[in-house]
């Protein structure tokens, strides 16, 4: 196979290679440990409505499923895995134990980059006006 | 020796980056729990929910308290720049709503009297019909439901509902609202929001706001497919008119002349 | 082929430069709208479409207009259109993109848009409109690039290509009667609820948009060494004539309709439009000026001393196509909308940012008509020589 341009594709493709694989070498390579986030719950229960690996994985699914339960078809309680019920709202229910959002929620949240936007509608607890 | 054009490269590239995709491992979701979704209990239900509105009884303190309450539970936001309004409720004179019922021989005290106007959950609502995501639709009961969600805000249903019902959020809501009610949603910029019949408030087995806090009890709210209930009992004792009823809507918001 | 695109003189390289510049504004005013939401546009409670469905609405009538030269060549073997067929296809492509654009733009959540193809809607005209410009669009990117590919290299383009052609030629026609549709079949919008509303969407569109064809062809004549020649305008020029004429004469039939039956429901927005009504007339000047260019545009084509005179005729294309854009565009949309349902008189002005942003979705659309004409111009001059047809013998 003839490559043309050697001097300048070889090289260029190991600079891509090195760029690209940045996030995976460079703490090694003398950078800050990244904080692994650690949210923080403050509410009275103890487990949350499904178990943690769960929610951890599929909250976003249970949150959709929700939404879609409650406003198209109209039921309002949830039976969890285990048998027991609860009513479904994210403002009430979900925030009543997580009621802290900065430090549960946009503790993961901030460092993934992600911004839900629930909460251009649903009204976050704290912020009663 | 492999020689291709750029084109040709290209189009190999291309087919192999679309084929490809579907491979791209996807981590094994977790262990989906055994659930159920049940409606509350005490719920209010029906097979056709109506409205009767008796014009003799409406006064001008209803016209305020309803649509302060109905504004108030749900947040809607108070808006002073007309073009940007939303209602959810509100009072209107005789002359404008029935425009194609009005002569200049009414009696002119109900000519002036305002009428309270909301969404008239039609029974054949061209609203449901144009729009492209199903943000709206008409529910199993009768009533035209919004899915805030959904809605893409390209406002089809606000130019195709014949009454001007509905009201579009051209703006950020939240500035405008007083206090809010922790239990309801506000709504944000960019989707089409009405008068939802308090669907919210007849899943825990209350009557709508505009209904329950109405001091003269002018809005009567019920199932019109049960001959026993009072909204069947006043359309029976008293002439009814509907807003623009012959443009096939069918509209379920009876007003008692 | 494509490579055709980034060469060119300073002079075309100045033309981009002055259409960058406006996307650029349009996009920053784009950003403050998505920002702060539609209301920094001049829309309403009871206006709840403005200038980005207007220029929408339009601009379908343009994209579908190619088939007034797609189907005479291809279906009729009518060889005179040979050389602008290719032109027609890309004012077409241009036209879909910016109808797709602004669509987008005035959606509160465009964002969300996807939520069409998620959760589809077939009783709804919006959704229909989307399959078929979507749809439109394909056809026409595989038959301009097969067919300006065959020429190029001075071939036949592959038999499979002429059924596609084919089935381009009625899906320009529901494209347009498909927008039609979102507008025609609303009873609580007295001032569209008329059967004849989608022939007059399709004969306004056969009027407009080859007259901006033969503009366009006029145009590149001047800055080009390819030149489209004297019969295809003259053609198309008859096809604007005749189309024009159907298009007022429908005008004239809806007034008839409406003030013939005195239906006040109706005649109340006829009123609106063309005298004003209770101090509300922001419409009526424009309206009137539409009227008289029609006119003034439609005698001029109509004889024919002067519609074969080439500087005269670009004067009638002009003012057709003015008027046709502000009666398709202006007057047909916001006329709907005045008075509201509850007779509120509530008038539209489009605002600055409103403006700018729809100036930058059209220069999109000129940089791409741009492009795909610099293009098919230079596979023109290059071969120069008649078009070959696809041959029958090849398409089976």
């Amino acid at each position: 196979m003839i490559v043309y341009d050697k001097e300048k594709i070889i090289p260029g493709i190991i600079i891509f290679l090195l760029l690209a694989t940045l996030p995976f070498w460079y703490t090694f390579v003398g950078g800050q440990p990244s904080v692994v986030p650690e949210p923080q719950i403050s509410g009275p229960a103890t487990q949350c409505v499904e178990p943690k690996t769960y929610m951890r994985n599929s909250h976003t699914d249970l949150l959709n499923t929700w939404r879609n339960e409650v406003v198209r078809k109209g039921n309002r309680v949830y039976i969890a895995s285990d048998g027991k019920e609860y009513r479904i709202s994210l403002s009430n229910t979900c925030m009543d134990c997580h009621s802290n959002k900065t430090e549960f929620c946009d503790a993961c949240h901030n460092y993934l980059q992600i911004v839900p936007d629930c909460w251009n509608c649903h009204i976050q607890p704290e912020e009663s006006k | 020796m492999m020689s291709i054009g750029r084109r040709e490269f290209l189009r190999i590239a291309g087919t192999c980056a679309v084929l490809g995709l579907p491979g791209i491992p996807t981590p094994p979701a977790s262990a989906q729990p055994s659930t159920r979704f049940v409606a509350a209990s005490g719920v209010r239900q029906a097979k056709q929910w109506a409205m009767v509105v008796d014009l003799d009884k409406l006064t001008e303190a209803d016209r305020i308290i309803c649509v302060e309450t109905c504004h108030r539970v749900h947040n809607v936001p108070q808006i002073d720049n007309p073009r940007h309004e939303i209602r959810w409720i509100w009072a209107e004179s005789f002359k404008r709503v029935f425009q194609e019922q009005t002569n200049e021989f009414i009696p002119s005290n109900l000519l002036k009297r305002a009428v309270l106007v909301f969404c008239n959950h039609c029974g054949n609502p061209p609203c449901t019909r144009v729009c492209p995501t199903q943000a709206t639709w008409r529910r199993e009961d009768g009533i035209v439901m919004m899915d805030w969600h959904r809605c893409i805000g390209c406002r089809y249903c606000m130019v195709a509902c014949p009454y001007g019902s509905r009201s579009f959020n051209w703006q950020d809501p939240r500035p405008f609202i007083g206090m809010a009610n922790q239990d309801f949603s506000t709504r944000t910029k960019g989707v089409v929001e009405k008068c939802t019949f308090c669907a919210e408030r007849l899943d825990q087995g209350l009557r709508p706001a505009c209904v329950e806090s109405c001091p003269s009890g002018a809005l009567v709210f019920g199932d019109l497919q049960d001959e026993h209930s009072e909204v069947r009992q006043l359309l029976a004792s008293r002439f009814s008119i509907r807003r623009r009823p012959g443009l096939g809507t069918q509209p379920e918001v009876y007003y008692l002349i | 082929m494509l490579e055709n695109a980034l060469k060119g003189s300073p002079k075309y390289w100045g033309w981009i430069g002055v259409l960058l510049i406006v996307i650029v504004a349009g996009f920053l005013f784009y950003l403050r709208q998505v920002e702060f939401g539609l209301g920094i546009t001049g829309m309403s409670r009871d206006v709840n479409w403005g200038f980005y469905i207007a220029q929408f609405t339009f601009l379908v009538g343009i994209a579908a207009s190619a088939v007034m030269v797609v189907l005479p060549y291809y279906l009729h073997n009518y060889i005179v259109f040979g050389k602008i067929t290719i032109l027609g296809e890309f004012l077409a492509i241009s036209s879909v993109v910016t109808c797709i654009l602004f669509v987008t733009v005035d959606l509160g959540q465009p964002q969300r848009a996807i939520n069409i193809i998620l959760y589809p809607s077939p009783r709804s005209m919006l959704f229909w409109d989307m399959v078929v410009l979507i749809g439109y669009f394909l056809l026409n990117v595989v038959i301009s690039r097969v067919t300006l590919d065959a020429e190029g290299k001075s071939i036949s383009p592959p038999g499979w290509i002429r059924p596609v052609i084919y089935l381009s030629i009625p899906w320009a026609i529901s494209i347009h009667t498909v927008t039609a549709f979102i507008y025609c079949g609303l009873g609580g919008r007295s001032f569209w609820l008329s059967a004849i509303l989608a022939p007059r969407f399709l004969a306004s569109a056969f009027a407009s948009g080859p007259a901006l064809l033969i503009l366009l062809c006029l145009l590149v004549r001047k800055v080009t060494r390819f030149d489209p020649g004297k019969e295809p305008i003259q053609k198309l020029a008859l096809i604007v004539t005749y189309a024009m004429t159907a298009n007022v004469f429908f005008i004239l039939l809806e007034c008839f309709t409406t003030f013939y039956s005195g239906i006040p429901e109706h005649t109340i927005h006829f009123r609106y439009l063309f005298l004003g009504v209770a101090g509300a007339d922001a419409l009526t000047p424009w309206i009137w000026v539409s009227v008289v260019m029609g006119v003034a545009g439609l005698v001029l084509l109509l004889v024919p001393r002067l519609r074969e005179n080439e500087p005269v005729l670009t004067i009638s294309c002009l003012a057709v196509f003015i008027s046709l854009w502000i009666d398709k565009g202006l007057s047909m949309v916001i006329t709907g909308f005045v008075p509201s349902p509850l007779g509120e008189f509530t008038e539209y002005t489009p605002t600055i940012p409103e403006l700018t942003i729809s100036l930058g979705i059209y220069a999109i659309g000129a940089l791409l008509l741009t492009g795909l004409f610099k293009i098919g111009v230079k596979v023109k001059e290059e071969t120069n020589r008649p078009p070959v047809l696809v041959s029958k013998a090849r398409s089976g």
